[in-house]
C-alpha cells in the first residue's frame, strides 16, 4: 500500500505551494487548493482504512503493523538508524482517519470563519503544514520520526496560535505553547536517547516485538538513582506525551492556545495534537507494561489527578472556550487513565481499547464543540458566556449540534461518548476502585459543566444584541452537521474488533451495570445544572458565594500559571540569566579588560626607563655591570 | 595546477582585479565574479573530491605538495578530506553571501574581504602546519581593519579586542606548533606525517593544551569568548557573516585537526577538563543570550552555545558525536550568517538593534520578517533545518558514553535546546509581531533584491541539508574513518 504516502505529501506540497505562493494566489483560490488537497488525503485515508480492516484483514488472527513504505533518513554508526517511513497498523490507521476528517471539516468551516481575514493564504499554508506534521507524526515507524513530526506539530501549533500575530496575548501565548511543549520534548528526547543506547534501535517494530523483550533485556543492567534505565526511558517519554496532551503541572499552556483561530483550536487543540501524547503511550504500550509498570501507575495517577482538577476549573471558567480547553485536558487525562490501568492481551487490555475508543470518539465531538463554540462567537462577536444567551432561537442548526455534542461528552446513549466512556470506566473498574471513583464523579461533572456551558449560550436571559445574531454561513454549518452525525453514529462501531492492545480482535459488550452508574452520575450533572442555569435566578450565583475562596481559586486555574510564571521570570530570568550576563560582562570581559589595562600601565611604567638621555643608560650600565661582577664572585 | 590551489589563487586574483578600477560597478561587477567563480570552484571541488573517492581510499585526496621553505623543511602541502571539503563549500556560500550583504560597500572593503578570503581557504587546505599556521594569521589580521574602519559603534575597542585575543591564541598555538615541530622528531610540518610518526606521549599534554586553548579562542570557547559579542556587533553585516559564520569554524577545525588529531592521547585524558569547559559554555552562552537587548550581542551568545557545542562533540571523541561537530560546524556557520545578513537588514532600516525599540516588524517588512522567523526555527533545531540535525547527531554521539561526567554534561548540554527556544521566541515575539512601536518604521521598505538574494541562497541551503542530510553526514562520517582508526578509539 504505498499510496499512503501520498497521504502524507499531499499537505506538504500544499503547505510549499501556499506558503510560496501566498502573493499571488487569491484567498479563495488558496482555501479552495488547501481544502482539495486535504480532501485527496481524506479520500485516500477512507480508502486505506478500508483496505487495511476489510481486504487486507486479518493475518493468523491478529491485524497486523505493516511498514507500507520506508526510506532510510540518517544513519549513526553500524546499526542506529532514522527512517522515514509509513507503518499502517490499528492504531495509527484509525488516526488517519480522525485527522484527515476534522482538519477537512476545518478546511471547509474556516471558508466562512476566516473570510475576509489577513493573512487567509497564509492560514491555509499552516493549516496543511500542520495537517503534513500530523499526519507524519501517527504514520512513524520509529520514535525518532516521531520526535521530529512532534516537533514540526509543535512549531505549526505555535504558528497557528499566533496566527493573529498582532494581539499581544496571542503572541504570547504561542510562545508559552511552544516553550512548555519543547520542555517537555526534553525529557522525551533524553528518554530516546537512553531507549536508543540500551537497545541499538529506534524502530518500533523492534522495540515492541515479543512482549518487548529486546527493551526488557537490554535494559536489565542499567539503573540510575535507585531506577531502572528502563523507569527512566520510559518516565521521560511520559513527561514528553504529558506536554503534549497537557497534563497536569504542563497542562498550563493548552488554556491560553484558545487565543488562537477558533478552528485552529477545534482541529489542533481538541481533536489532534493535543492526543499525540496518548498516542504516543499507546504506541509504545508494550514497552510500559512490560519493562517499566510502575510508569504506567505513574500515567494512572497523573491522569486521574488532572481529569479531576481539570473538571473543577471547567466549572468555574466564564471564557466559553476556556471551558472547552479545560474539558479537553480532562477528557485526554481520562484516556491516559485509561492507557494506566490497562493490561495487556485480550479482556485485559480493555482499556488499551478504550482509550483509543474514546480517543476516536472525543475528537468527533469535541471537534464539534469548538466549531460550534466558533459559530456562537461569529454571531455574537465575544467569548465571554455573560455576552451570550437565549441564543437557540437565532442559531438553530448550531444549537441541536451542540446539543448533540453536549450529550456525547456527557456520555448519554446512544451518542458515542456513552460507549468509550463506559468502556474506560469498567476498564477503571476492574483495576482499581479508587481509580474509578474520581473518574466517575469526574463523569458527573463533565455534565455538569458542558450542561452549564449549554444553558448559558442557547438558555438563560437573553441579551440585548447590538446586531441581531446570525445563523453561520452554509460552509460553516456543514461540518457542524456533518460532525453531529458522526457523534451520533461512531459509538457503534465494534471498536473492540479492530483495536486491541496485541491485534487480536475480541468481543467487548457494554457492561450494563457500569453503564447504568455512569449514565445516573451524568443525568445527576446535567439536573443540577439545569437547575442551575435553564432560568437564571442567582442560584448558582449564591452557592458560588458560599464557596467563594474555592471557587476563586479554581477561576484563577489553582495558581498554577502564577508558579510556573514565578519560576521562569523570577528563578531562570533574574537569578540565572541576569547575572549570567552580568558576570560574562563584567568578571570575564572585565578580567580580559583588566588584562589589557595592565599591559598598559606596565608598559607607562617602564616607559621612562627608555629616555635617550645618555648620561642615565651609562649610569645603568655600569651599575649592572658591578652588581653581576659581584654576583658572580659571590656564587 | 592543483585544483586546490585555484581556491587560493581566485580571492588573491580578485583582489588584485579591485586595483583596476574603482566604480561602484566595477567593484560589485569584480567581486561577485570573483566569488561567484569560488563558489562554483568550490563545488568543483567537492565534485572531484568524490569522484576520486570512489576510486582510492587515501586519508587526504587532491594532494599536491611543494617545497616551500627548504632549510625547515617547510612545505606548501594540500590536500583534503571529507571534512575539508564541507567547511570549503560552506566558505564558499557564505563568502559569496556576504558579497550580496555588503552590495553597497566600497572597493577597500573588498581588498581586505578578499584578502580574508585567501587566508580562510588557504587554511582549509593546508596540510602543513606552518602554512596553516600562516593561512590562519593572513585571516585574522584583515578582520582587524574590516571592524576598525567600516564598523559601528565602539569599533576600535572591539577591533582592538578581538584581534588581541584572538594574536593571543596565535601565541599559544605557535609555541603549541613549534613543540610539535621539535619534538615529533618528524622534522617536517606535514600533518599525516607527524601523525603517523607520533608526538612522544610525555609532550603531548602541554601541547595539547596550548593548541587546544589556542584555536579554542576562535571556537569561542569558555572563557576565552568574549571577543566575539563586541566584535560581532560592532563588524559591518558581511563581516559578521563571514566571522561567525566561517572563521569561528576555523577554530573548530584547528581543535580537530590538529589538537585531537596530532595528540589523541593527550586529548583523551585530557578531555574532561574542556568538555566542562564547553558543556558549561552551551549553558551559559544560551542563558546569557536569554537577557540580551541587543540583537546582535543576542546572536553572538548564541553563537557561543552553539560553537561550544562543536568544541565539546569534538571532545567526545567517537565516530558520531564528531559527524555531529562537523555538521554543528556547517549549520551553524549558515544560520548564523543568515541571522546577521537578516539583522542587517534590519538595522540598516531602522537604524537600531535594540528590541525594546523595535516591533510589528511583520507588517512593515514582511519578506526579511518570514525569513527571520525561519532563521530562528533553525537555529532552535527544528526537524526540516541543518540544526536539527547536527544537535541530534551530536546528542546521539555524546550519549555513547555511560560514564557519569559526560552523562551528566550531555543532558545538560540538551537542556540548552529549551534555553534556546526561550530567547529566539522571545526576540521573534518582540521585534517581528506586535503592535508596530516606532510610527517612523512604518515608512521603511522591505530588503532589497540582493539582500534577498544573500537570505534566499543561505535558507536553501539550510533546508537542503535539512531535510536530505543524509548525503553530506554520509560524507563527513566516512572521512571521520581514518581519524577514528588513528586515533584507535572505537
Amino acid at each position: 500500500m504505498g499510496y499512503t504516502v501520498y497521504i502524507i505529501l499531499v499537505p506538504m506540497l500544499m503547505f510549499l505551494f501556499l506558503g510560496l505562493g501566498s502573493k499571488w494566489l487569491r484567498p479563495r483560490v488558496a482555501g479552495l487548493c488547501g481544502t482539495l488537497g486535504m480532501a485527496v488525503s481524506t479520500l485516500l485515508s477512507y480508502a486505506t482504512a478500508y483496505r487495511y480492516f476489510f481486504v487486507e484483514g486479518l493475518q493468523d488472527g491478529a491485524y497486523p503493523a505493516l511498514t507500507a513504505w520506508s526510506v532510510q533518513w540518517l544513519q549513526f554508526g553500524d546499526t542506529l538508524h532514522i527512517d522515514m517511513g509509513v507503518l499502517l497498523d490499528p492504531i495509527s490507521v484509525m488516526m488517519l482517519v480522525v485527522i484527515t476528517t476534522v482538519s477537512l471539516m476545518v478546511h471547509v468551516y474556516s471558508f466562512g470563519y476566516m473570510k475576509g481575514e489577513r493573512g487567509f493564504q497564509r492560514y491555509y499554508a499552516f493549516l496543511s503544514l500542520f495537517s503534513f506534521s500530523m499526519l507524519g507524526l501517527v504514520v512513524a515507524t520509529n520514535i525518532f520520526q516521531m520526535y521530529i513530526f512532534w516537533e514540526l506539530v509543535g512549531a505549526s501549533s505555535y504558528l497557528l496560535i499566533g496566527f493573529y500575530y498582532t494581539k499581544p496575548a496571542a503572541i504570547a501565548a504561542s510562545k508559552k505553547a511552544f516553550i512548555v511543549t519543547r520542555f517537555a520534548d526534553l525529557g522525551f528526547l533524553i528518554g530516546i536517547l537512553i531507549l536508543s543506547y540500551y537497545t541499538g534501535t529506534f524502530d518500533f517494530g523492534l522495540l515492541t516485538a515479543d512482549d518487548a523483550s529486546l527493551a526488557v533485556t537490554s535494559m536489565a543492567g542499567g539503573s540510575f538513582l535507585g531506577l531502572s534505565a528502563a523507569t527512566w526511558a520510559m518516565a521521560l517519554l511520559f513527561m514528553g506525551a504529558a506536554g503534549k496532551s497537557a497534563m497536569f503541572p504542563l497542562h498550563i499552556w493548552l488554556p491560553d492556545a484558545m487565543e488562537g483561530p477558533t478552528p485552529v483550536s477545534a482541529l489542533i487543540h481538541a481533536a489532534t495534537m493535543v492526543v499525540a501524547g496518548v498516542y504516543l503511550i499507546a504506541r509504545m504500550f508494550p514497552l510500559y507494561y512490560f519493562a517499566a509498570p510502575d510508569v504506567l501507575t505513574l500515567v494512572t495517577y497523573v491522569g486521574a489527578f488532572t481529569a479531576l482538577f481539570a473538571a473543577v476549573i471547567a466549572i468555574t471558567q466564564t471564557d466559553i472556550k476556556r471551558v472547552l480547553a479545560f474539558s479537553t485536558i480532562s477528557q485526554i487525562a481520562y484516556m491516559m487513565v485509561a492507557l494506566g490501568v490497562s493490561g495487556m492481551g485480550g479482556h485485559a487490555g480493555e482499556g488499551y481499547t478504550a482509550s483509543m475508543f474514546h480517543l476516536f470518539t472525543h475528537a468527533f465531538f469535541k471537534a464539534l464543540l469548538f466549531l460550534g463554540a466558533g459559530a456562537v462567537i461569529h454571531a455574537v462577536h465575544s467569548n465571554e458566556m455573560e455576552a451570550m444567551g437565549g441564543l437557540r432561537k437565532y442559531l438553530p442548526v448550531t444549537h441541536i449540534t451542540f446539543l448533540v455534542a453536549c450529550f456525547s461528552i456527557a456520555g448519554i446513549p446512544p451518542f458515542s461518548g456513552f460507549f468509550s466512556k463506559d468502556e474506560i470506566l469498567s476498564a477503571a473498574f476492574g483495576h482499581d476502585k479508587f481509580i474509578f471513583t474520581v473518574l466517575l464523579l469526574v463523569a458527573g461533572l463533565t455534565a455538569f459543566y458542558m450542561f452549564r456551558l449549554y444553558f448559558r449560550i442557547f438558555w438563560g436571559t437573553e441579551r440585548k444584541y447590538e446586531v441581531r445574531p446570525h445563523e453561520a454561513p452554509a460552509s460553516m454549518l456543514v461540518p457542524l452537521v456533518f460532525l453531529a452525525l458522526l457523534s451520533c453514529a461512531v459509538g457503534w462501531l465494534p471498536f473492540s474488533r479492530l483495536v486491541s492492545s496485541d491485534g487480536i480482535p475480541y468481543r467487548l459488550g457494554i457492561d450494563w451495570a457500569i453503564a447504568a452508574g455512569g449514565i445516573l452520575v451524568s443525568l445527576a450533572g446535567i439536573a443540577v445544572a439545569t437547575r442551575f442555569y435553564m432560568r437564571e435566578r442567582g442560584l448558582a450565583a449564591r452557592v458560588a458565594a458560599k464557596w467563594a475562596g474555592f471557587w476563586r481559586a479554581a477561576y484563577h486555574r489553582f495558581y498554577i500559571d502564577e508558579a510556573w510564571q514565578f519560576v521562569t521570570k523570577k528563578i531562570l530570568f533574574r537569578c540565572v540569566s541576569t547575572p549570567v550576563a552580568w558576570f560574562d560582562r563584567h568578571a570575564i570581559d572585565g578580567g580580559i579588560d583588566a588584562l589589557g589595562t595592565g599591559t598598559q600601565q606596565l608598559s607607562r611604567a617602564v616607559r621612562g626607563m627608555q629616555s635617550g638621555r645618555v648620561q642615565t643608560y651609562a649610569a645603568v650600565f655600569v651599575w649592572s655591570v658591578l652588581v653581576i661582577v659581584v654576583c658572580v664572585f659571590i656564587f | 595546477m592543483n585544483i586546490l590551489s585555484v581556491l587560493v589563487l581566485i580571492p588573491l586574483l580578485t583582489l588584485l582585479a579591485l586595483f583596476a578600477g574603482k566604480g561602484q560597478r566595477f567593484v560589485r561587477t569584480a567581486v561577485t565574479a570573483g566569488f561567484g567563480l569560488q563558489l562554483v570552484c568550490a563545488v568543483a571541488v567537492a565534485v572531484v573530491f568524490l569522484q576520486q573517492r570512489a576510486v582510492s581510499d587515501e586519508a587526504m585526496l587532491l594532494f599536491a605538495d611543494t617545497v616551500w621553505y627548504a632549510p625547515f623543511n617547510i612545505h606548501y602541502t594540500v590536500g583534503v578530506d571529507g571534512i575539508s571539503v564541507v567547511m570549503i563549500l560552506l566558505s564558499a556560500v557564505v563568502a559569496f553571501a556576504g558579497v550580496f550583504s555588503a552590495w553597497n560597500m566600497e572597493r577597500d572593503f573588498f581588498v581586505w574581504y578578499s584578502l580574508l578570503a585567501v587566508g580562510v581557504f588557504g587554511y582549509f587546505i593546508s596540510l602543513d602546519l606552518f602554512a596553516m599556521f600562516m593561512f590562519y594569521e593572513i585571516a585574522l589580521i584583515p578582520m582587524f581593519l574590516l571592524i576598525g574602519v567600516w564598523g559601528n559603534g565602539r569599533k576600535v575597542y572591539a577591533a582592538t579586542k578581538l584581534t588581541l585575543m584572538l594574536m593571543g591564541g596565535s601565541a599559544f598555538l605557535l609555541t603549541g606548533i613549534l613543540g610539535i615541530y621539535f619534538t615529533s622528531g618528524a622534522t617536517t610540518m606535514n600533518i599525516m606525517e607527524i601523525a603517523r610518526l607520533g608526538v612522544p606521549m610525555s609532550h603531548q599534554y602541554w601541547i595539547f593544551c596550548l593548541t587546544f586553548i589556542g584555536f579554542g579562542v576562535l571556537g569561542a570557547l569558555f572563557p576565552f569568548h568574549t571577543w566575539s559579542p563586541d566584535g560581532h556587533a560592532a563588524a559591518p553585516t558581511s563581516v559578521s557573516m563571514l566571522h561567525a559564520g566561517v572563521l569561528m569554524k576555523l577554530g573548530g577545525y584547528g581543535c580537530f585537526r590538529v589538537a585531537i588529531f596530532l595528540m589523541p592521547q593527550a586529548a583523551q585524558e585530557l578531555s574532561w577538563i574542556f568538555l566542562i569547559l564547553t558543556g558549561i559554555g552551551v549553558v551559559y552562552g544560551a542563558y546569557g543570550a536569554v537577557v540580551q537587548t541587543d540583537l546582535k550581542y543576542m546572536n553572538a551568545y548564541s553563537s557561543v552555545s552553539h560553537c561550544s557545542l562543536v568544541l565539546f562533540a569534538i571532545l567526545m571523541l567517537n565516530r558520531t558525536a564528531m559527524t555531529g561537530a562537523v555538521l554543528q560546524m556547517l549549520s551553524h556557520g549558515l544560520m548564523t550568517a543568515l541571522f546577521f545578513s537578516l539583522i542587517g537588514v534590519i538595522y540598516g532600516r531602522t537604524h537600531t538593534r535594540d528590541i525594546r525599540q523595535m516591533g510589528g516588524l511583520m507588517r512593515i517588512m514582511p519578506f526579511a520578517s518570514a525569513c527571520y522567523v525561519i532563521a530562528g526555527f533553525a537555529s532552535l533545531g527544528l526537524p526540516g533545518f541543518s540544526g536539527f540535525v547536527a544537535e541530534m547527531t551530536v546528542f546521539i554521539g555524546s550519549f555513547e558514553h555511560a560514564d557519569l561526567l559526560r552523562r551528566v554534561l550531555t543532558v545538560l548540554a540538551t537542556t540548552s535546546i529549551v534555553v534556546t527556544a526561550v530567547y529566539i521566541l522571545r526576540t521573534v515575539g518582540k521585534i517581528l509581531y506586535g503592535p508596530v512601536q516606532n510610527p517612523e518604521h512604518l515608512k521603511l521598505d522591505d530588503a532589497h533584491w540582493y539582500e534577498r538574494f544573500s537570505a534566499v541562497a543561505l535558507i536553501a541551503c539550510i533546508v537542503a541539508i535539512g531535510v536530505w542530510p543524509s548525503g553530506v553526514q554520509g560524507l563527513i562520517y566516512d572521512s571521520l574513518a581514518p581519524v577514528v582508526e588513528h586515533l584507535n578509539l572505537f
